[in-house]
């Protein structure tokens, strides 16, 4: 390789773990935030995907398993999942979802719903995970949060590691929300649609 | 950067369809691609000497490897 290996590219480490943790004490899902805010913050103030060109670990770790675990097919993607009504559409339900993860978690705030102790996967199955709570200081509401958020980071990685498989290891990427949304920001923030 | 005679080959990057992931420039072993403000990657025609790596890596299979004209 042309350049020795930096701090940042060891980030699949973090990622991992954070799915670990997650299945112990679900309150750690709040640090997926980071994974939130840290690369619109990039795209926003620093106009470029630096985060996904360097720090995202969740990245990395398909490069690892499809690349150099060899747990990839390494096909083209095909056609439609690059074009841009997919990977906008794709966008725009994830976004769809996520608002009813926090509708979700307002309405327990509001004590209109119990707290539910499920990680939804794919939006659709729901598995018991009620080992990894046993209670929190705040309100049950956090701890809804933090089953809707690790849904979103568990679904996500899973249809990751299908589309890693099935085509090459990085295969996310193509229709990846967040890369898709911080692109986006640096083409609208560079002034060119 | 003279490139070698001889060595005609050269990546070239289907804008249009970039994602701007970043994977080709991980893997280019002569830092000859670059994504340019989280919009694309661009090839640098001096540098690269065509080897494919990027192409191999790229998740969208943007990148062809080509017959350079001049
Ligand atoms: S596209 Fe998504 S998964 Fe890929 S590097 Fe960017 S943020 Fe990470
Ligand atoms: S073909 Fe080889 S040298 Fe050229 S940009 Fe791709 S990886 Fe770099
Ligand atoms: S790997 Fe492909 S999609 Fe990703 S930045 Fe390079 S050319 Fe673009």
């Amino acid at each position: 390789m042309n350049r020795t290996k930096k701090w940042y590219d060891y980030l699949w480490i973090a990622s991992l773990t954070y799915l670990i943790l997650g299945f112990f004490n679900i309150l750690f899902a709040w640090l997926g935030l980071l994974c939130f805010f840290i690369p619109l913050l990039i795209a926003i103030i620093g106009g470029n995907k630096a985060y996904c060109n360097r720090y995202c670990g969740r990245g990395q770790l398909f490069t690892l398993l499809g690349g150099r675990f060899g747990l990839s097919r390494r096909r083209d993607v095909p056609r439609w999942m690059k074009s841009r009504a997919f990977r906008y559409g794709f966008l725009v339900f994830f976004f769809v979802m996520f608002f009813l993860m926090l509708w979700n978690t307002y309405l327990v705030f509001a004590g209109a719903q119990d707290l539910r102790q499920v990680v939804t996967l794919l939006w659709t199955f729901k598995l018991p995970w009620h080992w990894a709570y046993r209670g929190t200081l705040f309100h049950p509401g956090t701890a809804q949060f933090a089953f809707g958020f690790y849904s979103v980071m568990l679904t996500s990685t899973v249809l990751g590691l299908i589309t890693m498989v099935l085509f090459k290891p990085r295969s996310w990427c193509v229709y990846c929300p967040m890369g898709t949304m911080t692109q986006l920001i640096c083409r609208t923030r560079n002034g060119k649609v | 950067m003279g490139a070698a005679v001889g060595r005609r080959r050269r990546a070239s990057v289907d804008q249009g369809g970039c994602v701007a992931c970043g994977c080709c420039v991980k893997v280019c072993p002569l830092s000859a691609i670059q994504v340019v403000k989280g919009i694309t990657a661009q090839v640098d025609k001096g540098r690269c000497v065509g080897c494919g790596k990027c192409a191999k890596e790229c998740p969208a299979s943007v990148i062809t490897i080509e017959e350079a004209t001049a």
